[in-house]
């Protein structure tokens, strides 16, 4: 097949789509927490804990929606202990975020086997099917390839806008926003930084953990070892080329996860059987670290990103 | 702006507030009442209390004692709206602005409920376009908070506190950042503002400004109010003794033979850094026996200027000499080894390391040479006993040379630093604020050694925003304004108010500028 | 909530808090043990005895202390200077390669030589394995955290490509797996029939070195200054790029010689999983350590101590292995709060 083929085809789009999705969710949530000013290192982790949290809610019975509640509630969950130790104690957010990404891994691993002891193969659950749009997903390769999908890669693009209106068009967005750009303009103000920067940050955990739902609910459906695999390391690298903004940073995705379909497709080519199938896995990381160089001399990263607010410093 | 004040109601009361941080009382059981229609100056030196008393207004800390009344009613202490909800708005002398949000944006930030599904931003617009002609503050509403000027960002300070139905404005040190010409503005802005009712503090150090704007005078030091008087009823002498306690002499500043020009800058030009003009073509001649006072409103070039003398960036464009050489390599090094002793604006952020103990901190431009190190290994006994050289020779006050650097206070590290660039005997001395934030004690001290340095020889650049302290001590007086530099002008040529007019950016008219 | 300095942190603080830290690291295992049914003082127990209860426990320690005394001075070196390496997974397998590469026979010197040459050579690697980020750092401005652990990715990817390819062991039947290190490429062990190889010595000994360095070098005290305030360290004309540069390599240096020590040491040969995260572990390790040093070499036997008594109790009572490496990461995250702690006192309102 050759690459224009693929490139054209419909199922490459819905493939790119369908991995996007959850980079959207976690890259969003990444998004939200250092445009309040905390650089948010526990992504990885709290990835694995959404993962795992919505899949075990499904896997003991509960409804897919269920799943999404308790996943997105695991992931607060850690986003606050996150915050409580960055925000009002102002520890390093580097060390702070490693932590939680190990304990949140550990715990979630800990929790796998003691549920399920003896499994050598994963088991699966039932997961959210795609939901094709009336009318919409009839259109030629636009309708299978945007309108076939899964409810929760809707939700993913839905809250692009959502986030987006609430960033820039609600007293909420701009009290979070001034929140990572003038810490004290906030204070100034008569609201709380602590707050809303606690609220933010848990708030973006949640959304990580979307994300790792959606890889147990929506992509592979069961759960395994190391399944998130640097994944939301990938998101830190979307934000920024994304210039901390939610559509820049939804086109970032898209245009990784077409990357990243298109390495799986060259693979089964002629090409793809010359040369050793982990050069094309270390596209994506490659990649992302060619957009952060590429992207980090014009960022406008937020002014206060960082750096602890401790009010009435003296 | 005197007259009615007196028969007015009472808007503020503030009623033996008193506040301690360990063994330091910032308050002292301070009281007094601020009156409708009437301006009230809070003076002070830096570390009087007047920040903390501030704070405590607006529920920053709490008071040990005492109580804080707005329009008769107790405010409940430690809860930062509550201030802001009773009518005070506050202008702060840090700006506290989001730089990527418009001005319309930061002025409606928190005036809404934060779970508002939107905001009406029209609504908000006629409002602020209202205010801004109601009270002559210029600014336009959509434009970038990090585009604008500083006194451009001062007029949304207080647009902010307008916005909010402030009718008690309180304005810290806010003539610090601006030309004498924006001065004048803001003055007029608060004259519109007393006569529409509105009460307002003005807290300063600067006497000329106390006696043009306030109708009262409150003057505090260490803690206590010493004084409150009619503004009318006193003068600036009196004003400033009872400021610092003791009547202050300027300093005696004899005639030194005037030497070579030690550094020279020859159309030098740099590079804007970000808001920051760069220098253009700026022409300087540093002579020893010489101080060279740079006046201009903080942020005009003159980061640049130091930097470029210190080492820390080469021209663009242009030359600088040393000794009438053009020097190989230009580093902080290079200048170091040269003979210029650096005393920079921030002691906390450039100037020293502040978890670095006082001896670490000692050779901190030093420590690569002998005796410090050899072949790349230190010799921390010729560091310590030159740490201890600089203790007692520059009476600085601590523990010992194993304390770390953060403990001092602000006089005692600007020690540290001076005795530590002078202990090398420089001849050429770029000192840029060098008695920011100091007491009476320390700022005296750091003058004397300035004017010891000409004494013997050497060639000294003063900058400094404060246009008096500039007047006082410069044999040589440049005016910098958005990186363009005038010519020089002696001793006693040029009145303030002639300044002032180059402060604002005119009379720079041979270069590429406007020919104002 | 505000956070006051403390002035002179009393002895209660300074040792009281840190204590209380690894007391609920305790306490917070213990409950995990009994939510996996199992009574909380035997597991204790047994993770002490598994640990340091038999010669032979003490033994395992010691070998799984040594790659964790290398990647926790490495990022200790590193974030002394403030340079954020994440990465020292990455540079470990690096040190890894280039010893399984030339210790497999492609050179055939005595071990006087040819051990000090490997050893360079990995070093030289993991170097350049750290370089790269710095470089973008420096140059481009690019934050170091995030390409140190996109980084970790790429290289373990490209181990698996040398391990299906050139590195193949032919007599591996068909695992990913390098031929054995000839015994010239080995390191002996430090007492004849105990096993425990040089490697632990190299390790004692570059903590030694490194602690030399950072206390009485000028480079040391220009890395310590460039970490605790670079715009002073600038100003002051610490030459702040070249310092970073120079950290680079020697954090990645030293982590190298992780990968080196276990392949030439322990192993013998190369796989894909000679390292369990042994890069990630060393940041809990240098954290625990407040940078120091020596404190890496005590932090090391206690964090490797945790991983064997968890092994070996897991094997007796069957609660999960993962409850060390969750102690593991709520002793740092407790750690640096009690840290934190000492020195600021917390005032409410």
């Amino acid at each position: 097949m050759d690459i224009v083929d693929i490139l054209l085809s419909a199922s490459f789009w819905a493939a790119a789509i369908r991995i996007a999705s959850p980079l959207i969710f976690a890259a969003l949530g990444e998004l939200i927490c250092e445009r309040a000013g905390v650089l948010n290192l526990g992504i990885e982790g709290i990835m694995v804990v959404g993962a795992f949290a919505g899949w075990m809610t499904v896997y003991s019975g509960g409804g897919l929606w269920a799943g999404v509640g308790v996943a997105m509630l695991a992931g607060m969950l850690f986003g606050l202990l996150h915050a409580v130790l960055t925000v009002p104690f102002g520890l390093s957010q580097h060390v702070v975020g490693l932590g939680i990404t190990m304990l949140a891994t550990a715990l979630t691993y800990f929790s796998y086997r003691l549920a399920l002891p003896e499994v050598t193969s994963p088991p699966k659950i039932e997961a959210f099917q795609p939901l094709p749009v009336p009318v919409l997903s009839d259109i030629p390769v636009l309708g299978p390839a945007v309108f076939s999908q899964t409810p929760l890669t809707y939700l993913a693009f839905g809250l692009v806008i959502a986030v987006s209106v609430i960033l820039y068009r609600t007293p909420l967005g701009l009290a979070l926003r001034a929140a990572g750009e003038n810490p004290a303009a906030v204070a100034a103000q008569g609201l709380s930084v602590g707050a809303i920067r606690i609220g933010a940050v848990m708030a973006g955990s949640g959304l990580m953990a979307l994300g790792g739902a959606f890889l147990t609910m929506s992509a592979f459906n069961s759960f395994f070892f190391e399944m998130v695999n640097g994944r939301g390391w990938i998101c830190i690298a979307l934000v920024v080329f994304g210039s901390w903004r939610p559509g820049k940073t939804l086109i970032g995705a898209i245009l990784f996860a077409a990357f990243d379909a298109l390495q799986v497709r060259v693979q089964q080519t002629p090409l793809g059987a010359d040369l050793p199938y982990q050069i094309f896995l270390m596209m994506p990381y490659l990649l992302s670290i060619l957009a952060l160089v590429v992207m980090s001399r014009r960022a406008q990263v937020p002014a206060a990103l960082m750096v602890p607010f401790n009010k009435g410093e003296r | 702006m005197a007259g009615t004040a007196h028969k007015a109601p009472v808007v503020l009361r503030l009623d033996r507030i008193t506040k301690t941080f360990g063994a330091l009382t910032a308050n002292d059981a301070i009281s007094f009442d601020l009156r409708e229609g009437e301006v009230i100056a809070l003076l002070g030196e830096n570390g009087a209390g007047k920040t903390t008393l501030m704070n405590i207004l607006f529920g920053q800390y709490t008071a040990d004692s005492g109580s804080v009344a707005v329009f008769g009613k107790t405010l409940p202490p430690g809860n930062p709206r509550a201030a802001l909800t009773a009518g005070v708005g506050m202008v702060h002398q840090h700006f506290t602005l989001a730089d990527n949000m418009t001005v319309l944006e930061n002025i409606v930030l928190g005036t809404q409920p934060l779970w508002k599904a939107g905001f009406n931003r029209a609504g908000a617009r006629q409002r602020i376009l209202e205010l801004v002609g109601a009270y002559g503050l210029s600014v336009d509403p959509d434009a970038l908070v990090g585009s604008l000027t500083v006194g451009e960002r001062q007029r949304v300070e207080i647009l902010k506190a307008l916005y909010r139905d402030a009718r008690i404005l309180i304005l810290d040190e806010p003539t610090a950042v601006l030309t004498p010409q924006e001065t004048d503005d803001l003055f007029a802005t608060l004259r519109k503002a007393v006569a529409l009712g509105l009460s307002v503090i003005f807290i300063s150090h600067k006497l000329h400004e106390v006696m043009a704007v306030s109708d009262r005078v409150v003057v505090l030091r260490h803690g206590r109010l010493v004084a409150e008087t009619e503004t009318a009823a006193t003068d600036k002498y009196t004003l400033a003794e009872l400021m610092v306690g003791a009547r202050i002499d300027p300093p005696a500043v004899q005639a030194a033979p005037v030497g070579r020009v030690l550094i020279e800058l020859e159309n030098v030009s740099t590079p804007d850094r970000g808001a920051a003009p760069g220098l253009k073509s700026v022409h300087l001649k540093i002579r020893g026996g010489q101080i060279v006072g740079l006046a201009g409103v903080s942020g005009n070039g003159q980061a640049a200027l130091f930097d470029v003398l210190g080492g820390l960036i080469t021209p663009a464009r242009g030359v600088l000499r040393r000794d009438g050489a053009v020097p190989g390599r230009w580093s902080p090094r290079a200048a170091v080894a040269g003979g210029i002793a650096r005393i920079p604006e921030d002691r906390h952020k450039t100037g020293t390391i502040p978890d670095f103990n006082l001896t670490e901190n000692a050779v901190l431009e030093l420590y690569g040479q002998p005796p410090f190190s050899r072949r790349g290994w230190l010799n921390r006994g010729a560091a310590r006993a030159f740490a201890r050289r600089i203790i007692d020779a520059y009476d600085v006050r601590c523990p010992g040379p194993e304390t770390r650097i953060r403990l001092l206070s602000g006089g005692n590290m600007q020690k540290l630093i001076l005795g530590r660039v002078l202990e090398t005997v420089p001849d050429v001395i770029l000192a840029n604020q060098p008695v920011r934030g100091l007491d009476i004690g320390a700022l005296t001290y750091v003058h004397e050694q300035l004017l010891a340095a000409r004494g013997r020889g050497a060639g000294v650049l003063l900058i400094s925003e404060d246009l008096d302290e500039i007047m006082a001590l410069s044999d040589v007086i440049h005016v910098i304004s958005e990186g363009r530099l005038s010519p020089g002008f002696e001793r006693g040529s040029k009145t303030t108010a002639e300044l002032g007019v180059w402060l604002a950016g005119h009379g720079f008219g041979e270069g590429d500028s406007d020919a104002a | 909530m505000r956070l006051e300095p403390v002035a002179q942190p009393t002895l209660i603080r300074t040792i009281g808090l840190p204590a209380l830290a690894l007391a609920a690291t305790v306490a917070i295992a213990s409950l995990l043990a009994m939510v996996a049914g199992a009574p909380p003082l035997s597991v204790l127990g047994l993770i002490l005895q598994g640990a340091f209860g038999s010669k032979f426990a003490l033994l395992e320690t010691l070998n799984r202390a040594t790659p964790l005394i290398f990647t926790g001075l490495a990022v200790a070196v590193a974030f002394r200077a403030r340079l954020w390496n994440i990465g020292a997974e990455a540079q470990l397998y690096a040190g890894a390669v280039v010893t399984a590469t030339l210790g497999t026979g492609a050179l055939a010197w005595p071990s006087g030589l040819l051990l000090p040459s490997i050893a360079s050579a990995a070093m030289l690697a993991g170097a350049i394995v750290l370089l790269v980020p710095t470089v973008l750092k420096t140059r481009f401005g690019v934050d170091e955290v995030v390409t140190t652990l996109l980084l970790n990715f790429v290289v373990l990817l490209w181990v698996s490509m040398l391990l299906e390819g050139p590195l193949k062991d032919p007599m591996g039947m068909g695992w990913p797996k390098s031929a054995r290190l000839i015994p010239e490429a080995r390191l002996p062990r430090i007492v004849e029939g105990l096993r425990l190889h040089w490697g632990f010595g190299l390790a004692l000994i570059a903590a030694a070195v490194i602690w030399l360095v950072q206390a009485r070098t000028t480079l040391g005290y220009e890395m310590r200054a460039v970490g605790l305030n670079r715009a002073a360290a600038k100003f002051a004309g610490i030459p702040v790029g070249p310092v970073l540069i120079k950290t680079a390599l020697l954090s990645g240096g030293l982590a190298a010689l992780a990968g080196f020590s276990e392949v030439a040491g322990l192993k013998g040969s190369l796989t894909l999983d000679i390292s369990p995260g042994f890069g990630y572990t060393g940041i809990i390790v240098a954290m625990l350590a407040l940078l120091n040093p020596f404190g890496v070499v005590v932090a090391a036997l206690f964090v490797a101590g945790v991983f064997v008594g968890a092994d070996s109790m897991s094997r007796a009572v069957g609660v999960p292995t993962y409850l060390a490496d969750i102690m593991l990461a709520t002793a740092l995250l407790l750690m640096v709060l009690a840290l934190m702690l000492t020195r600021f006192r917390v005032r409410w309102a």
